[in-house]
């Protein structure tokens, strides 16, 4: 099982397609590990820079509704786990990418506009970062001398994903 | 109760229920590209399984860069090549056969109502057009479609849209799933079949099926599908001909993958088109939407007619019936990519290559490059394309590029004028 949590990069946007997770000219590349430098790198967001010191530390991102819209690329969670990040928690997820991130043992995990909110108030803190337990469904938001545990709720498909580290291994053993 | 399709397809294909709403499936069809297949199969060579679990149920097509412009991409091409050779895959189109893969396995005869079809690849939900259930996955799933044949969905509920009235002169199958798109926004159907009725569909051919079912995913939606009916028999008759006593018998056969009539849909959006006018996006998403009367006159560089969702004959017959005999504006460059050689092939026969070369238009080979900005016809920063196909995303064509999407004939109105245009006056 891979590990979740720490730092957190805060991206305020719904619809953040998968064009501007990976471009689709970097498709051709041949591993996963090619596709590192190309992060996010369309993406235009005010303050947002897709080779600054958030983007390279971050372990979780944090968004808003239809996360991961567009392509079935799986480049773009390759992209996120190459650099370390495990896990996107937002108000909804596109279905491909969706499944894609937990195929690959990764997490998509959706909560609320208001529990988002809160989690989003954070977005200015410098050390703001996330606990997440897959296990027990909770994560945990702090930055700025605050923090505030949330519920969250994955299928238990999707968990049995995350447990066995992905689809192939999982359907290897049970199909 | 009665039962949508989506319901009787999974009911006759589940091969395992691990947990309470998610649903393993069994494939009829797994197609594959050069793009999202190569990684998979390089997953399945390092864990020891380069292995396909049947393949005459595996197709397979070099379509997105195509010729290879580069070692990376020719890399890609021989990865999935080499594969198709090494386990006998015997539908397996190179250069010289091979075209835009929504466009191509249709015209091969590969879907049947009924199927079930996974492609790594997000428009593969065109394929709905037969009442199949069609899915774009990922790599992943595609890795264990490949090795296992199966897939698991979530079941998805399914939302009818029933579209009614007449279309107007000028306005298209892509015109309607614009709007519809414009409706419901672009996660309207996430998680969602999106099922077409009524008789403006049912009098649709199984082209503009496919570009109506091309763009369910622009929505969310996991597959778009038609009710198959005797114009998905006779477009399937070549291929079927064998195994039917007759068309009748083909269709009575097909016609129990209709959603019943007291099917329960999670709920239905009636679209009446009488008054529905050319449409185009105007954003950098689909559900981004304008009748062409409010964006006509808006400058472009580029005009691009192709790709799974408008690079078929009729799609072509449209343009080309605008286009005869006139020149496009001399500020825009014209691009043609007939998505498979038979589209190429029956274009020329027909003299609308001529029409469109004698108006000014580069001819491309088949191929999907320009659509996602990979080759033969990538954009320059701040440049603007009027498109046939189906995303307008930020730097979709091209790193600071912005698309517009419209049907083939407000295409071929936009090429002469140089500037988005209403094609009602050129017909």
């Amino acid at each position: 099982m891979k590990t979740f949590g720490g730092p957190v990069l805060f991206l305020d946007r719904s619809d953040i397609n998968t064009d501007e997770i990976i471009p689709a000219k970097y498709l051709t590349e041949i591993t996963k590990e090619d596709l590192k430098p190309y992060i996010l790198e369309d993406l235009k967001l005010p303050g947002f820079d897709p080779k600054g010191p958030k983007t390279r530390n971050a372990r979780v991102v944090i968004s808003r509704a239809n996360f991961g819209c567009g392509s079935s690329r799986e480049h773009a969670p390759w992209v996120f786990e190459v650099n370390g990040i495990t896990a996107v928690i937002a108000e909804s997820f596109a279905r491909i990418f969706r499944q894609n991130m937990f195929n690959c043992g990764m997490a998509a995990i959706e909560l609320p506009k208001e529990d988002l909110d809160l989690i989003f108030s954070h977005a200015g803190d410098e050390d703001a970062a996330m606990s997440i337990d897959i296990e027990a469904g909770t994560l945990t938001m702090s930055g700025n001398g605050k923090q505030k545990t949330f519920s969250f709720d994955i299928s238990p498909f999707d968990k049995a994903l995350v447990l066995a580290g992905g689809w192939v291994d999982y359907a290897d053993k049970n199909y | 109760m009665g039962k949508t399709t989506a319901e009787k397809i999974f009911e006759t294909h589940l091969v395992d229920e691990p947990f309470p709403g998610t649903k393993v499936l069994r494939l009829d069809v797994v197609l594959c590209h050069e793009i999202t297949t190569p990684i998979a199969i390089d997953d399945l060579i390092r864990r020891d399984k380069d292995r396909v679990f049947d393949p005459s149920k595996i197709k397979a097509v070099i379509d997105h860069v195509t010729p290879s412009k580069d070692t990376k991409t020719a890399t890609q091409a021989k990865i999935l090549r080499d594969w198709a050779h090494r386990h006998a895959i015997k539908d397996f189109f190179d250069v010289g056969a091979n075209g835009v893969c929504h466009a191509l396995f249709p015209e091969k005869g590969f879907i049947r109502p009924g199927n079930t079809v996974i492609m790594g690849d997000s428009h593969t939900c065109t394929h709905g057009a037969f009442g199949a259930f069609a899915a774009g996955i990922g790599t992943t799933d595609l890795e264990v479609g490949i090795l296992k044949g199966v897939c698991a969905f979530r079941e998805p509920k399914t939302i009818k849209f029933n579209v009614t009235g007449s279309l107007p002169k000028g306005v298209y199958a892509k015109d309607v799933i614009l709007h519809i798109i414009g409706q419901i926004g672009v996660n309207g159907a996430t998680d969602r079949v999106m099922e077409f009725h009524g008789p403006v569909v049912g009098a649709m051919s199984m082209e503009s099926r496919m570009t109506l079912c091309n763009m369910a995913i622009e929505a969310g939606g996991t597959s778009g599908i038609c009710m198959p009916d005797m114009t998905t028999v006779e477009y399937l008759w070549p291929f079927i001909s064998s195994e039917f006593a007759s068309k009748e018998a083909a269709l009575a056969e097909y016609s129990r993958w209709c959603s019943d009539k007291d099917a329960r849909f999670e709920k239905t959006i009636e679209i009446d088109v009488t008054n529905l006018q050319p449409t185009v996006t105007f954003g950098y998403k689909p559900d981004q939407v304008k009748p062409v009367s409010e964006i006509a006159g808006e400058p472009v560089d580029q005009v691009y007619i192709g790709s799974c969702t408008n690079g078929r004959l009729e799609d072509l017959r449209i343009a080309a019936g605008i286009l005869k005999g006139k020149k496009i504006a001399p500020n825009v460059r014209g691009i043609l990519s007939p998505a498979t050689p038979k589209v190429y092939q029956e274009a020329m026969h027909e003299g609308l290559i001529d029409i469109f070369m004698e108006a000014g238009f580069c001819v491309t080979n088949p191929t999907c490059g320009a659509c996602l900005g990979m080759s033969n016809g990538v954009l320059a920063e701040g440049e603007v394309c009027a498109s046939t196909t189906n995303r307008n995303f930020m730097g979709r064509m091209g790193k600071g590029g912005m698309v517009h999407l419209m049907s083939p004939a407000t295409s071929a109105a936009t090429a002469i004028e140089g500037k988005i245009a209403d094609p009602r006056k050129y017909l």
